[in-house]
């Protein structure tokens, strides 16, 4: 069909460029050749990649005429607190409510779990076991150790238990709720193996609930044992990952908590299956008010503590949190990026596993170039504990510096001082998942004015 | 007995607790269970039910619930009566035999609120809640009736409960809660109306109920008891030459005479247990 | 039980089960409070837990969940039925429970000897990692459930899908098996498998030749699910 005029040259038709579905993007593409190719569904680490309504979608109120703020580095502005005062005898207290979330030795290099303990205790947080076990060089590196009680019980024992500064009775995981965990043959190194009681090599697989108690009525009695165990001194601490963060909050609160931790869908995870990762839970924003409601309905709040979790990347995130009602965070990823997982030093090696610094997701394959998420001894050996910790410990450090410099600004002397009346909303989804208005507004969609 | 067996159970659940216990039955009439707002005037009501012939119809109220005594043949035109004119009373149960009794708060206070410790009977069932995701009401308070004489209490959590609730509701089954639990006792009047045995009925919820439960169900004669195929949720039983007893746990059963004596067992999953007394 | 002359006795009926268990866990190798008896447990929950120290548990009466829970050295012998979770996560010493035990007997244990003269109902021996169960009755199902190590030796039968998910936890039923679980397949009975039967048998206090230990049969993983396979899909 060359439509020409016949007084001139024939020009070509102008083509239109060739389009990609949004449907059928290049990614779901590949996904779709590699399911084909290996009929296994993808598994890889870390959290959530979409993009999801979050912390950036909230901004503080800074104080002005009607509110006083606090001079900078003069006016105190506290960040300490207490966890586990319930029930416990011991309960913790740290500097900083910037606490380091439970990943395992396993998932993790022994150099990568010493590191954690370094920089945790430098600023004077805690940092916590996961999957597999406490080893010695966590426990003498870590000044406060929150132990995990997960349903594998790999590497449980009442010799570490006590050794523990508290329990946390994990239920579920932020990345993964609901489901087990799989750690993958390549990082079942002897060490390992001989932690977790597991032939070298195999793929390990953990159970997704508990062995010996189903529901919040036998979870009161596991509580009760474990304090019977430890005499009533730990505090008991029960994870969640975020689904039905009202009921579950509320449960674990009558099963007995002294804390409760809420991980967020952006919660990573050693390695999973990608369809969980992406689909299972909700982002942590929407989960901090319905949790913090559980608690006041049932007069707890602030008596049981709210850590949450799952993409806390900044001291604003922090404060943001905690104005919501927490009363400290977790973090796990951005942990790992200060110690140097993904870092561009490693581009070339990246990228000969066939992915680029910042994008690196296969964790569970055991080959971290940075020798973080590798059981590799070569690897390994690349990341300095001491080296690594310090710089887990100045980035902690910058956190609770610039939620402070929030919460004063906000004429707040204690970060548990921010509340939800701090906050506006930049979109009217996030204005609708955290409970406030939308920045100029009084409107709170959901909800007929006032608070 | 029932009183203790569920104040035992006090930190399984702490929310609500309820009973029903299967006393005398008068022949060819029937006893409605009532529940109402505290201090509602009952007597009032069953003012409204009398007729000429039969007088006042014989009322017993305790706290917040109600029972009484209507002629069998009656029993649809006082429901009909109850639900256009009271529309603030809640028939709970009803039955030859069965009262139903239930209320939030720490069982030992709801036992005694209802006097259970002084009330006879063949049998009962108890209930104590730990309510996960319904709300913590009296409506919520497990037994569930699930017809004449028939009643349901459970432990666990159901997950298929709401595409349930929506098919039964077309069916024309009636709910007032958001519970699990009532959708399961729904489930079992539905199979009934259809002409299915009660032990049809719980034989077809292995297949159409997903989750875990430990279902107890209260008949006129006796009781049964039926787990999930999973079978995490707990159930104890304990069988002497006088009476047959069910727990979910053990400790439930200590102050029972003879306890030590008896034979304890636990149900096998997705097999449906009856007991009943000989008539 | 009545040649048992107790250094301590504890009524659980007038004393706290705290007191109990603080008491215990105090004493040491060195105590002289080598002997204790437990009255009245009633079906309490956490008895004589977390005990380390070589000492005997004497319990007159049934008790609840978790007791004996993550023992080391002790002997807790349960004079009754034992509630969930007997002996979970023991990691030495011996437990004995003389009449029945509830779900998930000696689940996940790392070491240490249960024995069930009773029946043991569902899910004994789950995540064993390397406990050694014998139950003289019968077992309930999923019994063995990922078992790591370890052995579970049965007089009686085994309910349905026994030691699915296994791993290296060695498997013995005398009776019948209801059906056995994923990756989980029946082994030749062999003399080295024959004798590491009388050697816990002989733990067990069960008398020599009293049990023809050609009658058991041995029952061990396919390992097919040590690494996963597209065409073993099913099984996950």
């Amino acid at each position: 069909m060359t439509a020409h005029d016949s007084k001139g040259p024939a020009h070509a038709l102008p083509q239109t460029l060739p389009r990609f579905s949004a449907t059928f993007d290049p990614h779901t593409l590949s996904e779709i050749r590699r399911a084909a190719a290996t009929g296994i569904y993808d598994i890889r680490g870390g959290g959530t990649k979409r993009k999801l309504p979050h912390f950036d979608d909230l901004l503080f109120l800074g104080a002005s005429m009607s509110r006083y703020p606090l001079e900078g580095y003069r006016e105190k502005c506290g960040t300490e607190v207490v966890l586990g005062n319930r029930f416990a005898k011991k309960p913790i207290y740290l500097k900083t409510p910037v606490t380091i979330a439970g990943m395992s030795f396993g998932a993790l290099s022994a150099q990568a779990k010493e590191a954690l303990g370094r920089g945790a205790s430098i600023v004077g947080t805690s940092t916590t076991t996961g999957d597999g076990g406490m080893t010695p060089e966590e426990r003498g590196q870590s000044q406060t150790l929150v132990y995990q009680y997960l349903p594998s019980r790999y590497g449980m024992n009442p010799v570490d238990l006590r050794k523990a500064d508290a329990i946390e009775v994990v239920i579920g995981q932020g990345a993964k709720p609901g489901g087990g965990g799989m750690l993958l043959g390549q990082k079942i190194s002897d060490r390992v193996a001989a932690m977790r009681n597991l032939p070298k090599g195999i793929d390990q697989r953990s159970a997704c609930r508990h062995p010996d108690w189903t529901g919040p009525d036998d979870l009161e009695i596991k509580i009760q044992e474990l304090r019977e165990i430890t005499d009533w001194e730990k505090p008991i601490y029960v994870k969640v990952g975020a689904c039905r963060p009202y009921y579950d909050i509320a449960l674990a609160v009558k099963a007995g908590a002294d804390v409760v931790v809420l991980d967020g869908m952006q919660g990573g995870t050693a390695a999973t299956q990608e369809v969980f990762i992406e689909q299972v839970g909700i982002p942590i924003l929407s989960a901090i008010r319905p949790a913090v409601q559980a608690l006041q309905d049932l007069g707890m709040h602030r008596k049981v503590q709210l850590i949450v979790s799952g993409g806390i990347r900044t001291g604003a995130d922090v404060a943001k949190a905690l104005a919501l009602g927490a009363d400290a965070v977790a973090i796990g990823t951005a942990a790992l990026v200060a110690l140097g997982d993904n870092d561009p030093h490693w581009q070339a090696e990246y990228e000969a596993l066939g992915t680029t610094a910042g994008a690196y997701d296969d964790w569970h394959e055991g080959r971290d170039p940075a020798g973080i998420t590798t059981q590799d001894p070569e690897l390994a050996a690349r990341l300095d504990p001491v080296k690594a910790g310090r710089r887990l410990a100045n980035y902690l450090s910058v956190m609770t510096l610039e939620a402070q410099t929030i919460a004063r600004a906000c004429g707040k002397s204690h970060l548990h001082n921010l509340e939800p009346e701090d906050l506006v909303a930049l979109t009217v989804e996030a204005a609708a998942m955290a409970g406030v208005p939308l920045a100029g507004t009084q409107w709170i969609p959901g909800k007929t004015g006032g608070y | 007995m029932l009183a203790s067996m569920l104040c035992v159970m006090t930190d399984r659940g702490p929310d609500s607790a309820g009973f029903a216990v299967y006393g005398a039955g008068a022949k060819d009439k029937v006893k409605l269970s009532l529940r109402a707002a505290a201090g509602y005037d009952f007597s009032a009501l069953a003012a409204g039910l009398s007729i000429p012939a039969d007088g006042l119809p014989p009322l017993a109220v305790r706290s917040t619930h109600a029972i009484i005594e209507v002629p069998a043949a009656r029993e649809a035109d006082v429901r009909a009566f109850l639900a256009a004119r009271h529309p603030e009373v809640a028939v709970v149960g009803t039955g030859a035999r069965m009262e139903i009794f239930k209320e939030v708060g720490l069982p030992a206070t709801v036992a005694d609120t209802f006097g259970l410790a002084k009330m006879s009977g063949t049998h009962g069932i108890g209930h104590t809640r730990m309510a996960t995701e319904s709300a913590v009401t009296t409506a919520g308070a497990h037994p569930f009736s699930t017809g004449a004489d028939q009643c349901l209490v459970h432990n666990g959590s159901l997950s298929n409960h709401n595409q349930l609730r929506r098919q039964l509701k077309r069916e024309g089954i009636t709910f007032e809660t958001e519970n699990d639990s009532e959708v399961a006792a729904g489930y079992l009047t539905w199979r009934l109306k259809q002409g299915a045995t009660l032990g049809e009925a719980l034989e077809a919820g292995l297949k159409d109920l997903d989750g875990f439960y430990t279902f107890v169900v209260g008949t006129e004669n006796g009781f049964g008891v039926l787990r999930d195929p999973v079978a995490c949720k707990p159930a104890v039983m304990a069988e002497t030459d006088q009476y047959v007893a069910f727990g979910s746990e053990y400790r439930a059963l200590v102050d029972l005479p003879g306890i030590e004596k008896a034979r304890v067992f636990e149900p096998e999953p997705a097999t449906v247990y009856f007991w009943e007394r000989a008539q | 039980m009545n040649a048992f002359s107790p250094d301590i006795t504890f009524d659980l009926a007038t004393s706290p089960l705290r007191d109990l268990n603080e008491a215990l866990h105090k004493t040491s190798g060195e105590s002289n409070a080598r002997r204790w008896r437990v009255l009245n447990p009633e079906g309490r929950h956490a008895v004589a837990v977390g005990i380390d120290a070589p000492v005997t548990v004497e319990i007159d009466g049934n008790v609840g969940y978790y007791c004996a829970g993550m023992n080391q050295n002790a002997s807790v012998i349960i004079h009754g039925n034992a509630g969930q979770g007997v002996a979970e996560n023991m990691m030495s010493g011996f437990v004995r429970v003389c009449g029945d035990a509830s779900q998930s007997a000696g689940a996940t244990g790392h070491g240490g000897l249960l024995v069930v003269d009773g029946n043991a109902s569902a899910r004994c021996g789950i995540s064993m990692k390397g406990i050694d169960i014998v139950v003289k009755g019968s077992i309930g199902h999923m019994s063995a459930f990922m078992g790591q190590s370890g052995s579970l030796i049965v007089f009686g039968d085994a309910g349905e899908a026994l030691g699915d998910s296994l791993y290296e936890a060695k498997l013995f039923v005398r009776g019948t098996v209801k059906s056995l679980g994923a990756d989980c397949i029946a082994k030749e009975l062999r003399d080295e498998h024959k004798a590491l039967l009388a050697q816990k048998l002989e733990a067990a206090g069960v008398a020599p030749g009293s049990v023809d230990l050609s009658e058991f049969k041995r029952y061990g993983s396919a390992r097919k699910l040590y690494n996963f396979h597209v065409d073993n899909a099913d099984a996950y």
